[in-house]
């Protein structure tokens, strides 16, 4: 039993953070919402030469074999400089879709060999969303119909965008027809990964959702230390320090439910869902709460389109609703834990039920 | 990362609930803040010492089994799903033996280790005064040293388990000239010296789980002084990460009341109309485990040889505040019966919620109330301004 990040996973999370800090600032990212794609094919290079587009990707595809519990920290790297590239559709969620599909499918095989090179980005869409983000950007997108799963080319697909309130959001409608050609599964399969598509994506993004909290408070403590009312800082009056000490809070308690989750997909898929519903809702929880109150400490500075605060809160308010809201994921747990056969207790967390 | 346990934790596990089966008390204890319950719970921190389980992470020489966290943690979870009787010695074994073996001589720790596991010797905790209660470095209870003893005059109150315990440990002033968190000394005392009366206070149930402590012309020797004198602010500071920190309230007890609530949630769901319940219960068992898995992630450090700081403000303000929640959630299932005291001839099936309700509202007070917490997170975590 050993609840801690090996040393290769946190010196390599280190560089990524440097990386990342460095590249994506708040102006980098005020600059690509004027851009046509919002996207940055030098920043998605730096990405590649990281080797993050490799990561997940299997040996044998020239990837580096890794597991998404490797990953889930650098996720939350992408969440606390609120990363406009879709990265973590291609890599968390589309590359271990592929990966299972890969030993019997050429496609799979040649298109995570493009993925861990850095030539093919894939977009991602699923029921519990119903809108697709950064499809325009991609080269291939990852569609299901009940239990087919389709892997169809950007020019086979009919796009209409749709804008969110967050500027680097780029989202779409996609009108598609599919053909035994697109398919890539269906059945039982097709529902099972399906079901891994939305638990991936969730992981991904409660990842995020806990970077974007961290900076949030980051920046906030920042700004009561700088502001001063009354001729002292306004971080030095209680009612703040007690809003922001709530968000500590709320964040610290989402991090071991989140990497919980991470090792469970790879490890004990079974309990998947409910550790990965679990991390979800108590990520998406801290980050609103942290917006809620960082907004508040920030006056009307705050609500201005100036003040940075509004990149990471819009980013924390549409992830929280994005694969699957906090009531789909407290439903899952719900019907788990309403059944009178599921296992609780204090010997029961790292148990082996399913 | 790795979330299997061992070979050998699974074996330790088991052995632990073999011997909770086999040892388990046959009828519930009366309450520790009885003088009845008191004497049964000190009978059976002697049988857990006996076993060999009384504190099994403390080394074998003073009776322990040299555990790591996390065998600590099984320990815990096989303790509370066995629901044996609540540790009547916390203050001892949680509280002041860690701090004893950071700071203490290894005399003291001969001394008051093994007495502290066996049961003989139970410990209160006297740190609050009059006018010294969130404001603990306005402590002016004095400890005056002429030669080898130190003369102790002043009050304490709020002392936990002090009306029916052996020993307290306290912070006094040692220098009379002092201001503030210098010149105060942490010093253990016999309850039973001359000079020493306890008066229990009632508490909201009505039993006396606390009580004050009046100190007059009491004489102690300087060997019972634990650390440096004029170190005490050091020591208990050192204590109290301790009591809000890992050691005293372990995410077993949570997830069992957690579990119940569950229980209790089943057999009361046809008469329930509010439909916020079924929320709360969810989030009840949500929060729970996240205290479980939050607290095996700093287990994991600190074997690793992390430190726990003032992230155990974290820990106290997300646990006594859940405690508090899945009492409110019991109370509002139980509705017109939750307030029935357990003799009552309707209060039949209704557990012991009310009373745990009753103590769940002590949470956020206790072991430094939490807006204290709250601003040791702004300021030494966050980095907020202290003015």
């Amino acid at each position: 039993m050993d609840f801690t990040f090996t040393k290769d996973q946190q010196l390599y999370h280190d560089s990524v953070k440097r990386f990342l800090t460095a590249k994506v600032t708040t102006e980098y990212i005020r600059q690509s919402w004027a851009s046509h794609t919002g996207s940055s094919a030098k920043l998605w290079q730096g990405l590649v030469e990281l080797g993050l587009t490799a990561m997940l990707v299997p040996k044998a595809y020239q990837g580096l074999g890794m597991k998404l519990l490797d990953f889930i920290l650098l996720a939350q790297e992408c969440g606390r400089v609120a990363l406009p590239e879709p990265l973590l559709e291609t890599t968390m969620v589309a590359t271990p879709i592929l990966g299972t599909l890969a030993e019997k499918d050429p496609r799979c095989r040649s298109l995570l060999h493009k993925i861990a090179a850095g030539e093919a980005r894939i977009a991602v869409l699923h029921t519990v969303n119903n809108l697709i983000s950064d499809a325009h950007n991609a080269d291939w997108l990852l569609l299901p119909k009940s239990d087919q799963l389709h892997l169809l080319a950007r020019d086979q697909v009919r796009l209409t965008a749709q804008a969110s309130i967050d500027p680097s959001r780029r989202l779409f409608t996609v009108e598609w027809q599919g053909s035994s050609e697109t398919c890539l599964t269906s059945g039982t399969e097709g529902v099972a990964l399906l079901a891994f598509i939305l638990n991936c994506g969730a992981l991904a993004t409660a990842a995020q959702l806990l970077g974007l909290a961290e900076a949030m408070l980051a920046m906030t403590v920042q700004y009561t230390i700088d502001r001063q009312q009354f001729g002292r800082p306004i971080g030095a009056n209680q009612a703040l320090k007690h809003h922001l000490a709530n968000c500590a809070v709320a964040t610290e308690f989402a991090k071991a439910p989140l990497y919980r989750a991470a090792y469970t997909v790879s490890q004990r898929p079974s309990q998947a869902d409910l550790a990965i519903s679990h991390a979800k809702v108590a990520a998406g929880e801290a980050a609103v709460l942290t917006a809620k109150h960082c907004i508040q400490a920030h006056g009307a500075m705050g609500y201005t389109w100036e003040c940075d605060l509004h990149i990471f809160m819009k980013r924390a308010w549409t992830l929280d609703k994005f694969w699957g809201p906090a009531g789909f994921h407290k439903n899952r747990l719900r019907l788990w834990l309403m059944d009178t056969k599921a296992k609780i207790g204090a010997d029961q967390t790292f148990s082996t039920q399913s | 990362m790795d979330l299997e346990y061992t070979a050998e934790q699974k074996k330790f596990r088991q052995e632990v609930r073999r011997w909770l089966a086999d040892h388990m008390p046959a009828e519930p204890l009366q309450s520790f803040d009885t003088d009845t319950g008191f004497k049964q719970h000190r009978r059976w921190e002697k049988t857990l010492a006996e076993g060999n389980f009384a504190m099994v992470t403390w080394p074998q020489k003073y009776g322990g089994r040299g555990c790591n966290l996390i065998e600590w943690l099984i320990f815990e979870e096989e303790y509370y799903r066995a629901r044996a009787p609540l540790r009547v010695n916390q203050n001892g074994i949680f509280l002041l033996g860690p701090t004893l073996m950071e700071y203490g001589t290894s005399a003291q720790k001969t001394r008051y280790l093994t007495p502290m596991a066996k049961g003989e010797e139970i410990w209160a905790q006297g740190w609050s005064e009059p006018g010294a209660g969130s404001d603990m470095a306005a402590i002016r209870c004095k400890a005056t040293r002429t030669g080898d003893t130190y003369v102790i005059n002043g009050q304490k109150t709020w002392s936990t388990r002090a009306a029916f315990a052996d020993w307290v440990f306290c912070i006094f002033r040692t220098d009379p000239d002092s201001l503030r968190h210098h010149g105060l000394s942490f010093i253990l005392v016999p309850l039973n010296a001359s000079g020493v009366t306890v008066r229990p206070i009632r508490q909201l149930n009505g039993l006396t789980g606390f009580a004050e402590i009046f100190f007059d012309d009491v004489q102690v020797p300087v060997e019972n002084r634990l650390g440096e004198e004029g170190q005490g602010w050091q020591v208990a500071m050192a204590t109290a990460g301790f009591e809000r920190g890992l050691m005293l309230r372990s995410p077993a007890r949570f997830q069992e009341t957690a579990k119940q609530l569950v229980e209790l949630y089943h057999s009361h769901r046809n008469d329930i109309l509010d439909l916020s319940i079924e929320d709360a219960v969810v989030k009840s068992f949500m929060d729970a485990e996240a205290y479980a898995l939050s607290t095996y992630q700093t287990a994991s450090r600190l074997i690793k040889g992390g430190k726990i700081g003032s992230e155990s403000s974290l820990n106290k303000i997300f646990w006594s505040e859940l405690d508090q929640r899945m009492h409110e959630t019991a109370m509002s299932i139980l509705a017109s019966r939750a307030e029935l005291l357990p003799h009552a001839p309707a209060a039949e099936n209704v557990g012991n919620w009310l009373d745990d309700f009753l103590f769940a509202q002590s949470g956020p007070i206790y072991a430094g109330a939490n807006e204290i917490q709250r601003n040791i997170i702004a300021e030494r975590l966050l980095g907020m301004p202290r003015k």
